[in-house]
């Protein structure tokens, strides 16, 4: 290889001239051309549509894993609100059920009570009742008693002097004295 | 290097000019000699195939390293460049030129900065010519096909919102800086700043190794390691010129192209 200042003092030497720096030279044009060009067929065939179905696809992809993600989302907002739902009908359920079971409980204590009340009634009604019925005997024994302590006091008021005063009270004594010692009509 | 240090040495020191740019063929494909640029050009094509082939073929939803990589740097272009210039109705289908445009530059520049090649392939200005005529082409071809010849040069040299006194001034000022100059501004922009960036960068290599092997004493030996620290600095603003450049020129790219494609001027 020649030394560039050799070259350099040929020229100044006077052997040829070096060229003017912007001086064209049609071979290196042609190549710089050529080159270019295959260079441009390359990026265009092989480089350019790989890195935009890259793009194309790593776009796709992030794009689908939002629309999953928010798909899911949709799906779980859907379930608990279903099963908030759900919960609320629960309570309710067991709020009506409580409810009844109160309205039950006091329609139960409230005709426990009546019957009991009924009851009462009945054994009071039932022993009044009874006591009539008793008092009713008793009126009946006493009135047939009397009856016949009357025929007796007659008896012996009519047997005696009815006109003698005296004896007419010594008579209502005695009849009161027999009653008492419960012998009548012993004499 | 050292043959050409020794040669210096002889004549005082020989400041490095156009001729570093021109490259002795390498070997000789058919009557056309080959030189180092040109392998460059073909390697950067190589590698940037390779590299993207791989990196957009595992098409992997969760990408590894390599189509990370692949997908920021291809992603970078496409939607910073492609859609936020051109718009996202019509940005896609000029995604692979762009992609292949920036990257086709930028590794062509980086070149100039990784060792043993350490030459930036569009200091060769038909090189830069090349892409920048087929800028030309793509963004009026893109505007005709859509508004048809005269629809474009009338969207491109006619200002909407502007008297008829000022057309005819403006129309030929219009049709100069849109139509003829923007195809010699971006092959001169990319072509001068990869140029001027070499040029500086062996200026300071070699003149330090000049001043510390042949001017030599204590200025020597100073002013010599200065300039190699300077020249290393220089390098990191030149990988920053570097990439600039080739994000510059696919950026104008879109923005002329979207300028074909706008309904109004």
């Amino acid at each position: 290889m020649k030394s560039l200042f050799l070259i350099l003092a040929e020229g100044d030497e006077g052997g040829h001239t070096p060229e003017s720096p912007l001086a064209v030279e049609p071979v290196e044009i042609v190549l710089s051309l050529v080159v270019f060009a295959i260079l441009f067929y390359v990026i265009w065939k092989f480089v350019v549509p790989n890195f935009e179905k890259t793009y194309a696809e790593r776009t796709a992809a992030i794009e689908g894993g939002l629309a999953a993600a928010e798909t899911k989302q949709a799906e779980a907002d859907a379930k608990l609100a279903e099963l908030e739902a759900q919960l609320a009908d629960a309570r309710h359920e067991a709020a009506r059920i409580r409810e009844e079971a109160r309205e039950q409980g006091a329609a139960i204590i409230a005709e426990m009570r009546e019957q009991a009340q009924a009851e009462s009634t009945r054994i009071v009604e039932h022993g009044k009742a009874q006591i009539e019925a008793e008092r009713q005997q008793a009126v009946t024994s006493l009135r047939a008693e009397v009856g016949s302590l009357a025929t007796n006091l007659a008896g012996r008021i009519v047997g005696e002097s009815l006109d003698d005063d005296e004896r007419q009270g010594r008579v209502v004594e005695r009849f009161l004295a027999e009653l008492e010692t419960g012998t009548p009509g012993a004499n | 290097m050292n043959v050409a240090g020794s040669t210096i040495a002889a004549e005082g020191f020989g400041a490095p000019g156009p001729a570093n740019f021109q490259y002795p063929e390498l070997f000789s494909v058919g009557g056309v000699d080959v030189t180092k640029p040109m392998v460059q050009l073909v390697l950067a094509a190589a590698l940037i195939s390779a590299f993207l082939i791989i990196a957009a073929r595992g098409r992997s939803l969760v990408p590894g390293r390599l189509q990370f990589a692949g997908e920021g740097a291809y992603g970078f272009v496409r939607n910073s460049v492609g859609r936020d210039i051109i718009g996202s109705h019509d940005f896609q289908r000029f995604v692979p030129y762009l992609v292949a445009l920036f990257f086709f530059v930028l590794v062509n520049n980086l070149f100039a900065s990784i060792p043993f090649i350490q030459f930036p392939t569009f200091s060769r200005a038909s090189m830069a010519y090349a892409l920048a005529g087929l800028s030309w082409i793509v963004y009026n071809a893109v505007g005709i096909h859509k508004h048809g010849l005269l629809g474009y040069l009338k969207l491109q040299c006619v200002p909407s919102g502007v008297g008829p006194a000022m057309l005819p001034l403006l129309v030929p000022l219009e049709f100069f800086s849109n139509i003829l100059v923007r195809p010699a501004t971006l092959a001169l922009r990319l072509f001068a700043n990869m140029f001027a960036g070499h040029l500086l960068l062996i200026l300071f290599a070699t003149g330090g190794l000049y001043l510390i092997s042949d001017y030599g004493g204590a200025i020597g030996y100073v002013s010599g390691a200065a300039a190699w620290i300077l020249a290393i600095a220089i390098s990191f603003l030149e990988m920053l010129v570097q990439f600039l450049q080739a994000y510059v020129f696919v950026l104008l790219n879109a923005m002329y192209i979207q300028g074909a494609l706008a309904d109004e001027h």
